[in-house]
């Protein structure tokens, strides 16, 4: 699934990375916790998230996510925007709360990933 | 042998700047070719590493040596120090205030996820001296 059909299905803002509008997304996952997304390592490439720090963006990329989807409406700030646009991160937001955006985007064939549970 | 050492100071209680010592080290381990999978394992551990020394030690010394197999990589810090160290490696266990939960962490996961991420790990600690992790991943 490329990031712009997951923009469109969360009727999402692209608030950067405009550019990786057509990046392939295969698996997804989603957590206010950080160290929680940092327990399971394995290749997800969408993170949605309510939590709305630069943490998050330095999360996403040492897990190499290349897509940050903020629920809730959150709005990044301007230093998260930087560290992914530096990361070559894209960065999304969303009005969905996580388990309607997890919903519609698993309901499109987005799943967890290679060992799911 | 050749090796490559690296040396940062993390800031205490800078949750923003967190995670750019790993982030150095992950672009470096990346310039040297190696497998992305490893590096992820590294980037983590050492990420980790980083916020606990900015939520419990006010900060401390990140020490990394790449030698042909493997990294090393050391986390000195002069904070608190840890009384019970199983307590502390438990899955779910943490001492972190809400303020830090707000950001995102303190899940009790940050030295369980480090211990797992490592193929190497070991952790001393002396109350109100400090604690130093080492940890080494194998490329």
């Amino acid at each position: 699934m490329k990031i712009r059909e997951i923009v469109e299905i969360l009727d999402a803002k692209v608030c950067c990375g405009e550019d990786l509008l057509d990046l392939d997304i295969r698996s997804a996952c989603a957590s206010d916790m950080m160290s929680d997304v940092l327990a399971f390592l394995k290749d997800q490439a969408l993170l949605l998230s309510g939590l709305c720090n630069p943490q998050v963006v330095r999360t996403a990329d040492m897990m190499d996510i290349r897509c940050i989807a903020l629920v809730r409406g959150k709005t990044p700030t301007p230093d998260m925007m930087e560290l992914a646009k530096e990361r070559g991160i894209a960065i999304l937001s969303s009005r969905m709360r996580m388990y309607n955006a997890c919903g519609r985007l698993y309901e499109a064939g987005l799943k967890a990933g290679d060992h799911d549970v | 042998m050749n090796s490559l050492h690296l040396e940062f100071d993390v800031a205490g209680n800078n949750f923003v700047s967190a995670g750019s010592a790993s982030n150095e080290v992950k672009s470096t381990l990346k310039k040297l070719g190696t497998d992305p999978a490893v590096i992820r394992r590294v980037a983590v551990a050492m990420y980790e590493g980083e916020i606990n020394m900015v939520i419990h030690a006010g900060g401390g010394r990140a020490l990394v040596d790449i030698f042909e197999d493997r990294i090393k990589i050391v986390l000195a810090d002069k904070g608190p120090g840890i009384a019970d160290i199983e307590l502390a490696m438990q899955e779910g266990y943490s001492t972190a205030p809400d303020a830090i939960r707000e950001q995102g962490f303190g899940a009790g996961m940050g030295l369980p996820n480090m211990k797992r991420y490592s193929d190497e790990f070991d952790i001393q600690s002396k109350v109100n001296e400090g604690t130093t992790v080492t940890l080494s991943v194998y490329f």
